[in-house]
């Protein structure tokens, strides 16, 4: 039996313990709120940022590539629309399944499906697989109609780079492809961009303005649930299309061009001489920039790559020639400027029999015969060699190198806007000093009056000095981007001023030049060589004097140039070999100069035909052809430059 | 002795009880339940399928079991305080031989209408049975260890069986209710002070003969990110979803991480998360609010109870129910290892539901026949 007086002894004890259990549950109940207190209000931040993580994933589109025109807004490199198809690999049940069904479909080669292996070790589990880039109609609607046994394939319209004049403009615009590792690190633009199958510029325009090409990506924001699934878009931020590019090119003399250098190798620019804007760059033999967009095959690559000629050299720009003759109207103005000579000074050419002699050297003109007493005029219009051996003996190799450099030798034309332009090499006895670590021949100095020797150009800068000769001794700067910023009737007042201005004292020192900035002393001294060089092409024993244009609207005025590829032994001299009779590698490579019209001197060019012979039979009458256009089409790019002003 | 019954039962009038009865218990309770259905609706995303339908109805049919129990004399269950525990410990052998299996443990009979798990039950028993124990033993006789060691054997077996299915969370929850009674019947500090030593020195050897998935659970627990996809996930998870929620919630149906899916077992064990989530901080105070009106209500009624048993068992239900709540919310806010406890009423589940029902409508007999005395 239980005692009253233990009844209330147990209820006590039950009380108090009573109290110590809700005691403790009370601290257990803070516990629990403090700690939800701790992550619902003072980490929100942090717990929803990660939530947010947990539930958006982003979704990167490609950016549009920027449109490439010629300056009459011809379309030269365009998005094209393209079928492709892409697998998405989270509703993807089996791979392996997947791609031996699709290979059934669409026409999937080995080495293809071996790419795609890689591609998807390297791929998350939620992105998208490109299987094929490029499908045909066919086998785009053939996927249509198997798509049910396909889970996760998705056939998608998109865009791909396309090249309507594929050949004719390669070494302008150059290609895209994939953009590599090193592509990424070394453009921001294009790190920030990225996205799997981006394109990316590779050589030419497409790569130097690549930044401004690429565009923006667009994001798409997805809610995903745990396993990756799209439940819905929460955000789409469309991507952008690149910025377009007016090139300064004419796209038909381009094509002209390139058509008149078919099956040859060689060279053809021609350059505005005032705003300096590239109208032509063609170089032969090319290659069609479109089979690299989406991966060249080998067999293609193999074929451009073996081509003897060397397709992938920009020559314009990359080819590295000596000027021949072609360099004797500089070399004539340098010696004038300095007065080494006047326009009286005359040297005997008395033929192979009698040639000029320096230190035991024994140096040949071209012409068998000889020319005779040979003024500084005679001299450029028939190419005498004896007589600019002589003049550059007595100008010096220095002062040569000085006036070659000044207008527009031995530096990149286009700056850095391509990086396979190459520099050339314009010699002086501190440069041999230098480089090669030797003292300087007076020999050297006399080949290098004819163009021979170390003096290396690329036909560009041939061009380049051209203009700056033809504009009436003036800096211009070259570019191959329309730019509203360089403006001809400003160039041409800014010309103007100069010609007002008084000489300087040290103009004929080494310095350097702002653009439009003249680079001569006594103005007459230019008109006797540009009169010299009209000779040449306009009258008769001139060098060109067959590639002539008779109606004065077309008159221009020229210089040919043939530039040996290896030394002239007496022998040589002795079989005196027709062109077809010597080995291609042997056979010299040809130029010519020009400007045109002559009397208001508005284009400048430069042609270039490797081992095609003589200047005068092989380059010369391409000029021809081409001046003809150039000048008809004047009008027209005029009317197109003052449309563009009245814009900006 | 410990059988006989009391026969000089004094009689109520149907009146009387209705007025005896704890309407605001009730109140609570629906409140709490509807919350229940409306977070197992939000579980689906907003959709009246399976488990809101299951719940819902799991829900009405047991509330309105508690209802009806809550008439039956407080006697009743002092009487059968034993059958209820024998009963109990049956049903647990049962499972070992034709339990049903999900996710690596056994837990669960075939009772055609529902799966139940005996473990829940034994909750409940286990207070009944101790309840009625301590009800007889005086106060000088509890600290001799001829009676200690009967309620420890009997606290030992439903424990071994329940760990070894094994249910961790089950059997510590079983552990600690039986524990309850026995500190509210007075046993003395010192025992409980030596046996929590005592485990402290054994927890080695508890930890070499846990299973690989609840060691890796107590890893996981003291360094989350050990393996954040992994054993970790859950408890990230969890935390993400609650700390999001803010202090206002993401509103109704709109806690991205449940019907995302990040939200692992948002049904059962996780279920304070989702609520967390779309109700914010304030949503979880409330709950937790009605919760403790909900204990205070119980310890209230066995205060005012004049045996021993009710305020025995009053008092440990509401410790027992004290211990549930807390080992599941501080669970998924992280204070403690992942080891699976229900919250009560809230979380998915039949066993915990009916479990959770009986006890109460036992509370509410205690209120309703406050006057029986019992056992004398």
């Amino acid at each position: 039996m239980i005692k009253k007086t233990d009844n209330l002894n147990k209820n006590k004890i039950i009380s108090r313990r009573l109290f110590v259990l809700v005691a403790a549950k009370i601290g257990l109940l803070g516990i629990v709120t403090s700690r939800l207190y701790n992550l619902q209000i003072s980490q929100k931040q942090k717990y929803e940022v990660l939530s947010d993580k947990n539930r958006i994933r982003e979704w990167k589109t490609p950016p549009q590539r920027g449109i490439i025109t010629d300056y009459f807004n011809n379309v030269i490199a365009d998005n094209q629309r393209v079928y492709q198809v892409h697998l998405s690999l989270e509703e993807v049940s089996n791979f392996n399944n997947s791609i031996f069904k699709l290979k059934n479909i669409i026409s999937l080669k080995e080495d293809e499906i071996k790419k795609i292996y890689d591609k998807k070790e390297k791929s998350k589990p939620w992105d998208t697989l490109i299987i094929s880039e490029n499908l045909s109609w066919n086998e785009f609607s053939k996927l249509n109609l198997y798509l049910h046994e396909l889970d996760g394939a998705k056939p998608v319209l998109s865009t791909s780079r396309y090249y309507p004049y594929s050949n004719d403009l390669v070494h302008v615009v150059g290609y895209v492809g994939d953009a590599t590792t090193q592509d990424i690190q070394n453009k921001k633009k294009i790190e920030e961009n990225f996205v799997p199958g981006l394109k990316v510029g590779k050589i030419g325009i497409e790569n130097s303005k690549d930044t401004d090409l690429i565009g923006n990506h667009g994001t798409k924001r997805y809610e995903v649930n745990a396993s990756g699934k799209k439940i819905s878009e929460i955000s789409y931020n469309k991507e952008t299309q690149g910025e377009n590019l007016r090139t300064t090119i004419d796209l038909e003399i381009q094509q002209l061009a390139q058509g008149l250098l078919k099956n040859q190798a060689g060279s053809i620019c021609v350059m505005d001489i005032y705003t300096g804007e590239v109208i032509t760059m063609a170089s032969s033999p090319t290659y069609d920039p479109n089979k690299f967009t989406n991966g060249i095959s080998t067999k293609d690559w193999n074929e451009i790559k073996n081509n003897k000629l060397r397709p992938l050299l920009n020559k314009s720009l990359a080819g590295l020639y000596s000027p021949g003759s072609t360099i004797k109207p500089l070399v004539a103005l340098a010696a004038l400027e300095y007065g080494i000579i006047d326009k009286k000074f005359k040297v005997n050419c008395k033929g192979h029999d009698h040639p000029y002699e320096l230190y035991g050297e024994r140096y040949h003109c071209w012409k068998k015969n000889g020319h005779g007493w040979m003024s500084m005029r005679n001299a450029i219009k028939q190419s005498c060699d004896i007589y600019f051996y002589e003049v550059a003996r007595l100008l010096g190799v220095d002062k040569l190198s000085l006036i070659a450099k000044r207008y527009g030798l031995g530096s990149k034309v286009l700056e850095d806007f391509f990086s396979e332009e190459k520099k050339g090499i314009v010699p002086s006895t501190k440069w041999k000093k230098q480089v090669l670590e030797q003292s300087w021949y007076l020999g050297e100095t006399v080949i290098t009056g004819i163009g021979q020797g170390y003096i290396q150009t690329t036909p560009l800068q041939l061009c380049l000095m051209t203009a700056q000769l033809a504009n009436g001794g003036f800096k211009i700067k070259p570019n191959l981007i329309y730019d509203k910023e360089i403006d001809l009737d400003i160039i041409k007042s800014k010309i103007e001023s100069e010609k007002k201005k008084s000489v300087s004292q040290n103009i004929l020192e080494d310095q350097e030049f702002k653009y439009y900035e003249r680079l001569y002393r006594n103005p007459n001294n230019l008109k006797l060589v540009l009169d010299a060089m009209y000779g040449s092409t306009n009258e008769q024993f001139g060098t060109s004097f067959r590639s002539r244009h008779k109606e004065d609207k077309y008159k221009f005025a020229g210089k040919t140039g043939t530039s040996q590829v290896k030394r002239i032994t007496d022998q040589d001299r002795e079989l005196d070999l027709d062109l077809e009779e010597i080995e291609y590698k042997s056979r010299d490579h040809a130029l010519f100069i020009a400007f045109a019209p002559y009397d208001k001197p508005r284009y400048s060019l430069s042609v270039l035909i490797e081992h095609g012979g003589s200047g005068s039979k092989a380059a010369a009458p391409i000029a021809n052809k081409l001046i003809k256009k150039i000048l008809d089409r004047h009008e027209l790019r005029e009317k197109i430059r003052k449309d563009l002003k009245n814009i900006a | 002795m410990i059988l006989s019954t009391s026969l000089n039962s004094t009689s109520y009038s149907f009146i009387d009880k209705l007025k005896a009865v704890d309407y605001f218990l009730i109140i609570i309770v629906a409140i709490i339940g509807s919350l229940s259905v409306f977070s197992i609706y939000s579980t689906e995303s907003g959709n009246f399928s399976f488990y809101t339908k299951n719940h819902l109805t799991r829900f009405l049919v047991f509330f309105s079991m508690f209802l009806v129990l809550s008439f039956v004399r407080v006697s009743f269950w002092y009487r059968q305080a034993y059958i209820f525990y024998i009963l109990g410990t049956l049903l647990l052998l049962l499972v070992i031989f034709f339990g049903i299996s999900a996710s690596g443990s056994k837990r669960w009979i075939n009772l055609f209408i529902m799966n139940l798990q005996p473990s829940e039950l034994m909750k409940i028993a286990i207070i009944v049975c101790f309840a009625r124990y301590y009800h007889r033993i005086q106060s000088s006789d509890i600290q001799s260890y001829k009676y200690l060691l009967q309620p420890i054997i009997l606290l030992l077996i439903p424990c071994y069986l329940v760990i070894t299915q094994p249910d961790l969370g089950t059997a510590i929850l079983i552990a600690g209710s039986g524990l309850a009674i026995i500190w509210l019947a007075g046993l003395n500090l010192k025992y409980f002070i030596y046996s929590g030593l005592i485990l402290l020195v054994s927890l080695p050897f508890v930890i070499s003969i846990l299973k690989p998935y609840q060691k890796s659970r107590i890893l996981t627990f003291f360094n989350p990110d050990r393996d954040p996809l992994g054993a970790g996930y859950q408890i990230i998870q969890s935390k993400i979803a609650i700390g999001s929620g803010g202090l206002l919630g993401k509103g109704f149906l709109q806690g991205t991480q449940s019907y995302l899916e990040f939200l692992p077992e948002k049904h059962t064990d996780f279920i304070f998360t989702l609520f967390s989530e779309e109700f914010g901080f304030v949503g979880s105070m409330l709950l937790i609010l009605l919760y403790a009106l909900l204990i205070y209500r119980i310890i209230r009624i066995g205060f005012s109870s004049r045996s021993f048993f009710a305020k025995l068992y009053c008092y440990g239900f509401a410790s027992a129910l004290f211990l549930y709540i807390f080992v599941n919310i501080a669970m998924v806010v992280g204070l403690l290892p992942i080891v699976g406890a229900p919250l009560p009423i809230m979380s998915y589940g039949g066993s915990s539901m009916l479990s959770i029902m009986l006890g109460l409508s036992i509370v509410m007999s205690c209120k309703i026949y406050s006057r029986d005395p019992i056992g004398n």
